[in-house]
């Protein structure tokens, strides 16, 4: 991991995936420290996203690190229509690691390869977002007791949502058995669930979830995006039956917890967020230290 | 006639011929040589009939060697050829070509939202599966495959 950009979830083993888990429950129990003191991050975000933004530099600030960045393309040069390998290979040398978000796809893979200094890809538009699936693995061995053999239940948006695609990839490294529930629009595409027959995994497919979470272990809910569906009149026919209401958890396992990536929307009712099993708001605040556990990694911090 | 027919398919002294070209991918083949940037004698023949293709095109080129990882990269748009190596008016070697692992260069990403298609990147892929061809792109990880194929230069 020292000194490699972490662009994809794949670039990283099973045997890395538990080192960060690890070093994230370290950062937890102690996550200010001198650690990063002396060095420089930048958080370039060529768009938006304030949440992700905000995590990183909390992470790197309480380890005593420094920022530089934008948090919006609109005030940089690419407004004026500079390459992204040019604004990468000047921004090499004023840190010592790059954190970008960027609306293109592979952007990030391109920005490791024209990079001095490492790079971590804090989403490149629909494809890879690896930090989000480190800090999920984490919020699911934290409250799970381990990452074996679950029951993973996904809901909603399974077709584009980038996070379910990752989360999927890593936990089939674990011998879960996942369950897809989405609208026919929006079901998982068939290379992931091609890559869980190859791998002897179970999965199944439902387009409710009312009767079924009782056996569920994680609940990893998705917003349902009206942009995504070609028919309006499906979409309306649909939107609410992927929404997670408080009395839905009454015969659920005791063990279970509600992911979600945030931002929500209307996907979980608000009284769900009085419910014990509830669990994304601390799943944010474990973002922090699993981006603490990921930084400090990949600058050879961690002894 | 007879006559006719060999000076058609007129026997070249030192070179290569690569036969059994989709007649279709007969100019993508040359793009992806490079053939239209070298001096040296070419033949060529299209649509002719052929028992293994509907049509098929073959080339003669004189004095040509190529390097087997170039030959590969036809692969993609005529992956059943069959090369053979003359000497002295003699074949001395036959060759088949196979898509190499990684392709460079050759094909478009199918994802316009893919930063190859955005800034001058070349695009670069993993072979995923042979037949039917699909690739994945290094970059934004989609899956290109041989519906979605689109031949972008010679390298």
């Amino acid at each position: 991991m020292v000194g490699k950009s972490l662009v994809s979830i794949d670039d990283y083993s099973k045997e890395d995936y538990l080192k960060i888990l690890e070093l994230s429950a370290k950062y937890e129990k102690n996550p200010k420290q001198n650690i990063l003191q002396g060095y420089v991050i930048a958080t370039l975000f060529f768009e938006p996203s304030t949440r992700t933004r905000l995590s990183f530099e909390s992470a790197v600030n309480q380890l005593g690190g420094r920022i530089i960045g934008f948090s919006d393309s609109g005030t940089t040069s690419a407004s004026k229509g500079e390459t992204l390998s040019d604004a990468i290979r000047i921004v090499s040398n004023y840190s010592d690691l790059i954190v970008m978000r960027h609306p293109v796809e592979g952007s990030a893979r391109w920005a490791s390869e024209m990079a001095t200094v490492p790079i971590i890809n804090a989403g490149d538009g629909a494809n890879q977002h690896p930090t989000q699936t480190l800090l999920d693995m984490y919020s699911i061995k934290k409250t799970q007791g381990t990452l074996e053999g679950l029951e993973i239940f996904m809901v909603g948006d399974l077709k584009y949502g980038r996070t379910v695609h990752s989360l999927l990839m890593a936990m089939s490294k674990f011998k879960t058995t996942f369950h897809f529930i989405s609208p026919d629009e929006l079901k998982m595409p068939d290379e992931y669930k091609q890559h869980l027959d190859a791998l002897g995994l179970k999965y199944h497919e439902h387009k409710d979830f009312t009767d079924i979470i009782a056996e569920a272990d994680i609940l990893y809910m998705t917003r349902v995006q009206k942009e995504r569906f070609s028919d309006p009149i499906e979409y309306e026919r649909v939107k609410n039956v992927y929404i997670l209401k408080n009395e839905m958890l009454e015969n659920t396992k005791k063990n279970l917890k509600v992911l979600h990536p945030l931002p929500r929307v209307n996907e979980i009712t608000v009284d769900v967020d009085e419910n014990k099993k509830a669990y994304y708001f601390t799943q944010a605040r474990n973002g922090v230290y699993a981006r603490q556990a990921i930084i400090t990694s990949i600058l050879g911090l961690n002894k | 006639m007879k006559d006719r027919k060999q000076l058609v398919v007129s026997a070249i002294k030192d070179g290569t011929v690569i036969d059994h070209i989709p007649a279709k991918e007969l100019f993508r083949v040359i793009d992806i040589l490079g053939l239209d940037h070298i001096e040296n004698q070419i033949t060529f023949g299209t649509n002719l009939d052929s028992e293994k293709l509907e049509k098929k095109g073959i080339m003669k080129l004189s004095g040509v060697f190529f390097k087997q990882e170039d030959l590969d990269r036809i692969a993609l748009v005529a992956p059943d050829v069959k090369v053979n190596i003359i000497r002295d008016y003699e074949v001395v070697e036959k060759k088949v070509v196979e898509i190499p692992e990684r392709i460079e260069r050759i094909v478009k990403c199918v994802n316009p939202m893919c930063i190859t298609n955005q800034e001058e990147v070349r695009t670069k892929f993993d072979l995923v599966t042979r037949h039917p061809v699909s690739i994945k792109c290094y970059y934004c990880e989609k899956i290109t495959d041989a519906n979605s194929m689109e031949i972008i230069s010679s390298g």
